[in-house]
């Protein structure tokens, strides 16, 4: 019944808005999966606002009605439902270990294409992006090899296409 | 360059070209420099209440009896604090209010200063929009969005947070632009396919019915009066909301009563029943739909409304258009008579029938005394002493009284009837009667008042008494909290926890020491004589009736059941205890 959703939102880059978005997914019970904000076009003061959520058709249809009008909401896109569209994230994991766990975790990021983005003679940062499930997998196998912290962005997404949001 | 004002002269002068001219408030330290701006000028009347909450539901008041923004200014703080009800209030009801709170000067907010509270952060969720002003250029240019936002679309309370140096400082005037709002443009005009579609499944209904509700009030007086026009015009059956009660007159033969946990039978069973049902501006709220995987379940659904969010909410619409309703019953009426549609005579005259059947139950009948009062007595003699005038205004609190004054008195026209629906807000009407009374001075403006919901603003009759406000408080005092008590029959086994009013004042004696008259009705021969004189009297009057203190509101459906398991009568409620699913809902 549920599905999850990648919704992208235009506002006013001004102070609060944020808090306004937040502020309704806990304020009516919605899931936040992920969110990203970020200011995109600073000429005309716009912040992106990229959250994955997950409900039902009508709470996901509510989602964006209510996200609509909010005053300072230029558009909403639901990226998911409009078709295809191009989803990525970003994560940085520290990896501490030595020996044999070592080898294997920089051969494991090697298969998944992550950079070594620092390292020191115990420990490894990997950088590595894509698709939320392909991290959640990468995250899954570096556990037993020495795992020690994970940063993750959230989902960034934009449709495929000529046609701007 | 136009000339340099201080702040508190760009808001006051910036209020003066949104058309206002009245203010309800209350001073403090913060927004002390627009009392003083107030202080030099003409144009804006201050009405001082007596408790910040009080300013708030009198400018809910005053929208809702004129169609304008109420406008309140309050000071930091605890001025903005004892706002939030009134703003939520506010938010609940779709009532356009613009609310200046005073801030902290900017250069300490965030530090806890005296009397500062985030005030933005804290009315974020129960406004429909809020400023915080931090740069006098911008300040001119908020106000006028403000008001903007406060009365389109769907309308609704809006706070602008005004730091006192902002305030204080100087800057330039800029008027109100005719220029659109970047971001916020509601749609006015309902898509026209489907309101083709709507219309042809108007002609082809065999069961049709109008749910009518307070987006018809919203949207102005000649939306009540085509939407009167069309339900003419199609022969169709119209039930309203309790916020939708005046945009079809209630003499209409076609009106059935308020639809929803008090309703009338009749409504309650056409909706169930109907196989078209037309909302326009209505929220399909728990209290009209009851169990919602039963409700009305041989329906295709019109929805009609200017809110995007409002469709496919509760229940999902077969045909949902997002217009304005003046608009929308504008076009639709077009369609309908440019199509020469006509309902199914024969077939309407069987749903006809059998709707006056469900009327013959006769549900509002109750069980009159000659030694008791009988609350629907007392406001069935109200509607006959008050029968023929047209500048009638009622107010409620919220309780038993509310609804009998919902079912028992007749309202004819749109922005008559003003009470808090959404929040249940006890302690609205008497400052609602206030604001009402202010923006129309000669009008008999009455609050159907309950004995404990009236002590929650009782201050207010101070206010009334400093500019002479002739507005009635007619108090149907039973000595309980009797909506609590009611419940507590119904789900607790009759167990009156804290539900009894004790150690009430004189309200005689309470009225007369704020120079008001206070008059009592202790049984039903007294019922007359005191609400003539109440009416007569040129003064602020409290009317305590002193009515049966047993006495219950039907016709009820209970909290989670379907609209077919309504309770009729005493006898029904002790015959149906509540389901445990039921139990938990409010
Ligand atoms: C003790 C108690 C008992 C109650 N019992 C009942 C009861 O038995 N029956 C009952 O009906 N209510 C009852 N209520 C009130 C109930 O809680 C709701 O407030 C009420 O039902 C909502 O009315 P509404 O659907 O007309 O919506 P409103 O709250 O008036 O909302 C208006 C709708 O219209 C839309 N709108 C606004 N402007 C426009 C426009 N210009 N054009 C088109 N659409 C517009 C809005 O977006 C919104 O969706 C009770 C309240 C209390 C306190
Ligand atoms: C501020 C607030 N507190 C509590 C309630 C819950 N409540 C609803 S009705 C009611 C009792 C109202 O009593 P009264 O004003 O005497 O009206 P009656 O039901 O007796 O007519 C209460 C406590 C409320 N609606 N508002
Ligand atoms: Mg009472």
């Amino acid at each position: 019944m549920t599905e999850r959703h990648v919704i992208a939102v235009l506002v006013d880059n001004e102070p609060g808005v944020l808090a306004r978005v937040i502020g309704l997914f806990s304020g009516r019970g919605y899931n936040i999966e992920s969110l990203t904000v970020s200011e995109v076009d600073a000429e005309a003061g716009l912040s992106r606002i990229n959250v994955v959520t997950i409900g039902t058709p009508m709470i996901i249809e509510q989602i964006k009605n209510q996200l609509d009008r909010l005053v300072p909401v230029h558009s909403v896109r639901d990226l998911t439902e409009e078709g295809p569209h191009v989803e990525t994230e970003l994560a940085l994991l520290k990896v501490a270990g030595q020996g044999d766990k070592r080898v294997e975790a920089l051969r494991i990021a090697d298969i998944f294409g992550a950079k070594v983005d620092d390292t020191t003679l115990e420990s490894f940062i990997f950088r590595l992006d894509g698709q939320t499930e392909k991290i959640d997998r990468f995250i899954g196998l570096m556990k037993p090899l020495g795992l020690v912290e994970v940063a993750r962005t959230g989902a960034v997404a934009i449709s495929r296409g000529q046609e701007g949001i | 360059m136009s000339q340099e004002m201080t702040g508190s002269e760009i808001v006051l002068r910036a209020l003066v070209d949104q058309g206002v001219d009245t203010v309800f408030g209350y001073p403090g330290g913060a927004v002390l420099p627009i009392y003083d701006a107030l202080h030099v000028q003409n144009s804006i009347r201050h009405i001082l209440v007596r408790q910040e909450g009080g300013a708030v539901h009198a400018a809910e008041g005053y929208a809702r009896s004129t169609g304008k923004v109420g406008v309140v200014l309050v000071t930091s703080g605890p001025g903005a604090t004892n706002a939030v009800t009134g703003l939520t209030d506010a938010l609940m009801d779709s009532v356009p209010v613009v609310c200046l709170t005073g801030q902290v000067p900017t250069h300490l907010i965030g530090n806890d200063a005296f009397q500062e509270a985030d005030t933005t952060g804290i009315t974020r969720p129960c406004t429909k929009h809020n400023y915080l002003v931090k740069d006098i250029d911008g300040l001119a240019r908020t106000v006028h969005e403000a008001f903007y936002v406060a009365r389109s679309g769907r309308p609704g309370p809006v706070v602008i947070d005004l730091p006192k140096d902002i305030l204080q400082g100087k800057g330039s005037y800029t008027p109100p632009s005719v220029n659109g709002h970047r971001s916020y443009k509601p749609k006015r005009k309902g898509d026209i396919d489907r309101i083709e579609e709507a219309a042809a499944a108007m002609a082809q209904a065999e069961r049709p019915l109008f749910y009518c509700g307070g987006g018809v009030i919203n949207a102005g007086p000649k939306a009540s009066h085509l939407l009167t026009e069309l339900v003419k015009l199609t022969g169709f059956p119209c039930t309203l909301t309790l916020m939708g009660l005046g945009a079809l007159p209630a003499s209409s033969k076609q009106f059935l009563g308020m639809v929803g946990m008090h309703g009338t039978y009749e409504s309650n069973l056409a909706m169930h029943h109907c196989d078209l049902m037309i909302n326009i501006g209505a929220r399909f709220d728990d209290r009209v739909t009851g169990k919602l995987d039963e409700f009305a379940p041989h329906s295709k659904k019109i929805h009609v409304d200017i809110d995007p969010s409002s469709i496919n909410k509760n229940v999902r619409a077969d045909i949902p258009i997002v217009g304005d309703a003046a608009h929308v019953i504008e076009d639709l009426t077009k369609v309908w008579k440019a199509r020469q549609y006509r309902a199914d005579r024969k077939k309407l005259d069987a749903w006809w029938a059998q709707i006056d059947e469900w009327r013959g139950r006769d549900c509002l009948k109750y069980q009159s005394s000659d030694t008791l009062i009988k609350p629907q007595y007392a406001l069935e003699r109200l509607r006959e002493l008050t029968k023929g005038r047209d500048d009638v205004f009622i107010t409620t609190e919220v309780g038993q009284h509310q609804m009998w004054a919902a079912q028992f008195l007749p309202f004819e026209k749109p922005n008559h009837w003003m009470t808090s629906g959404g929040l249940g807000t006890m302690g609205y009407g008497l400052p609602a009667a206030m604001g009402v009374q202010v923006a129309h001075p000669d009008a008999l403006v009455i609050d159907v008042a309950g004995e404990a919901s009236v002590l929650m603003n009782i201050q207010e009759m101070s206010t009334v008494a400093q500019y002479r406000l002739p507005v009635k408080i007619f108090i149907l005092n039973n000595e309980y909290m009797g909506m609590v008590r009611q419940w507590q029959e119904l789900l607790h086994g009759g167990r009156y926890s804290e539900s009894y009013m004790d150690s009430l004042p004189d309200f005689v004696k309470l009225a007369e020491s704020f120079g008001a008259v206070g008059l009592r009705a202790e049984k039903p021969a007294d019922v007359d004589g005191v609400i003539e004189e109440m009416i007569a009297v040129d003064k602020a009057v409290i009317a305590d009736i002193l009515v049966d203190k047993a006495e219950n509101c039907f016709p009820m459906i209970p909290s989670g059941a379907a609209h077919h398991k309504m309770l009729l009568g005493p006898d029904d409620q002790a015959d149906n205890p509540i389901s445990e699913e039921g139990m938990v809902l409010v």
